[in-house]
């Protein structure tokens, strides 16, 4: 009765557990973002409640160059590495299926793996089952693209990928969900996924309250929230692309490539321009982060995720302006490659913050109708 | 690179809120301005990184905050917890000025904490700062560095050459070397001397070993000692500090806020020989809270222990330290090393006198005791559930109350009433001129920020002249 504290499963747990019992006791950064009004609303924190904070925090850093008890003070209060280092053993913990979480542990040599394979297998792909002629061929018009690969069996290739991953993902958010909605049997409705949505495309809690973020020094200068919306909203952008592209083919039967002007064309290009200056930024402000702040060990992950993105941005639109060239078949397989392996290895990177993030914001969201009556 | 062999308009001696508001107010006023903090860069800014709020009276209610707290109100609470020593001109002058404070902070680069839960969870009379006191100081120091106020960590000094109550320069050790600081004005807001044990041995005796210091090693009040022996007229008890009860486990420094304890109104206090020696039920948060420091200073060996159990332990913020547990009263005062007989009788006695009542702790309810001495007058419920609970505590300083003496320009005055004729202090150096004795939660800050203010515009205005 008196000692309220639960077991934890990681050193990782326990010391998280540690912070948010002298963060309790303090409360200061309560109105920094999202995570110390959740913790506030507990008294003890099992490991659900645990990876549910490590997952809500959105590293702006407020919080550590705000701490009178951050290192080197005997306290040694780090939240944002002690919650990014929670936050990316909850991504292997959640993994689906289990025996694949593994995958984790050496994240940047596995993505390099998986999409140097892939994009071998599609150049070796493309030599084998096409005339060289064709391959280094100029090809133009309607269909220009499938003389290298049948649409059909690009189409049932990436869509078997994406079907993959996302149930793996959904595998993976369904762990999570049940795992920090352990104690009171969260439920949650239409107003707390349309908040969290909201507040997930603003990056409402990348803000640290709203002086903004830290990530060299105690200066709020960072513009992280800037890259990531540039990133993620050109990663939708592409994604638009794609799924327009195919209503055309199916719907409209108009087969790319597409002139510049028209929707799929305008929508990747601008995609793929976030995902070439994004990323840049992002890789920038990582390589630049106090690395108090830093999960070390993950580095490898964070730096392959982007730099996937950045190459898809940027074999896209290299293929768009050289389409009309020779260069247009390996670019083609360069880019599919990518792609590919991109899609493969989401439930498996860095790509599932963005799942987890959401769906801790869903469920703070619900928290806070609850609390409010 | 900061020039130190050139003659500054104003040398501002700390790094705290005050130190920072009298640099910033001075440069703005268009002086050169060099602050010497005597900290690290980490531990800078004196007991204001430990701080969250502060106390200014307003005459309407603002985004932040219900209104109004007047003036007179805010100068009736200081009067209350003060006893009536107070500088009733300076007080009156600094309630005034604190108006200005809520938007002329702000415009510092200071951000005030919305409110988290709706008007409902609005304060009436202290504003938070967003992220705390440390938050405060990052803004303030971003804003100092902008405006091209030169600023040194770890810049401790030595010595200062005062002439006839005319400051000429400061003597700075750096690289085990000394340099000369020169500046046409000077402006001391470099705290008081909670963190130096030997001088509060000689006012409080053995006792002040016992002492834990809630803020950093730093706080040694070199400059206040400097000053007074260099004709500066002093005020205030060097025995008055803001002392509060904190848990014993805490370190020796820099404990800060999280150390405290705020739970005697759900049990009762014991001292090392089991006895009960204050009412716990004699006034509510914050005003209850000033006191408990003090009074657990004047028992024997520094240390007393609240004793509640497991039916009131979710009834207060969790704490740092978990309570220390007995199934039963005798293992609790085994664990406490307190006599378990005398622990049975006082807690017995103290049941015994329990009255029924209806408890609310946010109110004086009806729940007392009597034939009991001392009572407890309010929320008195009978300790009873087991497991018994206990927090040791022991005082914890947060700062220290005798000063340099200062008029409303913040201008020291010297020994023999005399103005002095480029010396400024501000912040816990002076508070003793507002506050005689006892405290109300957030005016340190309000004296910081206001005679911060005040100090740099006028040692501007005197750097000029």
């Amino acid at each position: 009765m008196t000692d309220l504290s639960h077991p934890h499963s990681s050193n990782t747990l326990r010391e998280t557990d540690r912070l948010m019992t002298v963060c309790n006791s303090c409360r200061y950064c309560e109105g920094l973002c999202a995570v110390f009004p959740a913790m506030e609303m507990r008294r003890a924190f099992s490991d659900g409640d645990l990876n549910y904070l490590a997952n809500l925090c959105h590293a702006c850093g407020a919080c550590y160059a705000d701490c009178q008890f951050a290192p080197p003070h005997e306290f040694n209060v780090n939240v944002p590495q002690t919650l990014a280092i929670a936050r990316a053993e909850s991504y292997a913990h959640y993994a689906w299926p289990p025996g694949l979480s593994g995958l984790f542990a050496r994240n940047g040599l596995v993505i390099s793996l998986i999409a140097a394979l892939s994009v071998a297998a599609f150049v070796f792909g493309f030599a084998a089952f096409t005339d060289p002629a064709v391959l280094y061929g100029v090809h133009t018009g309607p269909g220009a693209f499938y003389k290298l690969m049948p649409h059909n069996a690009m189409a049932v290739l990436f869509s078997a990928a994406f079907l993959y991953a996302i149930v793996a993902l959904v595998m993976g958010v369904h762990a999570f969900w049940r795992n920090i909605g352990e104690p009171v049997g969260m439920t949650t409705g239409p107003r707390a996924l349309l908040q969290a949505l909201r507040d997930a495309g603003e990056l409402r809690y990348l803000h640290g309250g709203g002086v903004g973020c830290y990530n060299e020094d105690e200066r709020p200068t960072d513009r992280r929230k800037l890259y990531h919306h540039l990133t993620f909203y050109g990663f939708l952008l592409c994604f638009a692309a794609t799924s327009v592209a195919t209503l055309y083919h199916y719907l409209l039967a108009r087969e790319a490539p597409y002139p510049w002007w028209d929707l799929p064309v305008v929508l990747g290009t601008l995609g793929g321009l976030g995902l070439v200056i994004g990323p840049i930024g992002l890789l920038v402000a990582k390589t630049a982060r106090d690395p108090a702040l830093v999960d070390k060990q993950r580095m490898g992950m964070d730096v392959a995720f982007i730099i996937m993105l950045w190459l898809t941005g940027a074999t896209g639109l290299l293929l768009l302006v050289l389409r009309a060239t020779a260069a247009m078949g390996p670019l083609l397989a360069l880019h599919l490659g990518v792609v590919f392996a991109l899609f493969l290895t989401m439930p498996y990177g860095k790509f599932v913050h963005g799942i987890y993030r959401y769906a801790a914001l869903v469920r703070y969201a619900r928290e806070r109708q609850m609390m409010g009556g | 690179m900061v020039d130190l062999s050139r003659k500054y308009d104003v040398l501002v001696i700390g790094g705290g809120n005050a130190a920072l508001c009298a640099a910033i107010s001075a440069r703005r006023a268009g002086a050169s301005v060099l602050v010497l903090e005597g900290a690290p860069k980490f531990y800078r800014g004196g007991n204001t990184r430990h701080t969250r709020n502060m106390r200014c009276a307003h005459d309407a209610a603002t985004e932040i905050l219900t209104g109004p707290y007047t003036e007179d109100e805010f100068f009736e609470d200081l009067l209350r917890v003060t006893g009536g020593q107070t500088d009733e001109d300076l007080a009156r002058f600094m309630i005034h000025e604190s108006k200005e404070m809520l938007t002329w902070i702000v415009e510092q680069g200071v951000r005030w904490q919305p409110s988290l839960g709706g008007t409902l969870s609005l304060g009436r009379t202290n504003s938070f700062f967003l992220g705390g006191g440390r938050a405060m100081l990052n803004a303030l120091y971003l804003t100092a560095e902008q405006l091209g106020i030169d600023i040194l960590y770890d810049a401790e000094v030595t010595s200062l050459d005062i002439r006839d109550g005319m400051f000429l320069s400061a003597t700075l050790k750096r690289d085990g070397k000394d340099i000369a600081i020169r500046a046409s004005a000077l402006v001391a807001a470099a705290g008081g001397f909670e963190a130096n044990i030997d001088w509060l041995r000689e006012s409080w005796g053995p006792a002040a070993d016992n002492f834990l210091i809630r803020g950093t090693p730093y706080n040694r009040g070199s400059i206040l000692k400097m000053l007074l022996g260099k004709g500066v007229q002093s005020i205030g008890d060097p025995t008055q500090c803001h002392a509060v009860a904190i848990d014993a486990r805490a370190p020796k420094f820099d404990g800060g806020i999280i150390t405290r304890h705020d739970s005697d109104v759900f049990g009762i206090d014991v001292n090392k020989h089991a006895q009960r020696f204050y009412d716990e039920g004699e006034d509510i948060w914050p005003k209850r809270y000033a006191i408990w420091g003090r009074l657990v200073a004047a028992q024997p060996d520094q240390i007393a222990y609240i004793i509640f159990d497991s039916s009131v332990v979710t009834s207060f913020m969790p704490t740092l330290f978990p309570p220390i547990a007995g199934n039963t009263v005798a293992e609790l005062a085994q664990k406490l090393e307190l006599d378990p007989a005398a622990l049975a009788k006082t807690m017995a006695e103290f049941n015994a006198a329990v009255r029924p009542g209806t408890f609310d702790h946010t109110i004086l309810d009806d729940c007392r005791t009597e034939g009991i001495t001392p009572p407890k007058t309010h929320w008195a419920r009978k300790i009873d559930a087991p497991p018994y609970l206990a927090y040791p505590v022991r005082p914890g300083i947060t700062f220290t109350y005798l000063g340099t003496r200062v008029n409303r320009q913040a201008r020291m005055v010297m020994a023999d009433g005399k103005p002095a004729a480029n010396m400024f202090a501000a912040g816990e150096i002076m508070a003793g001129n507002v506050l005689g004795q006892g405290y109300a939660a957030g005016m340190g800050m309000t004296i910081g920020s206001v005679f911060g203010r005040v100090a740099g515009r006028e040692a501007a205005a005197n750097a000029r002249n």
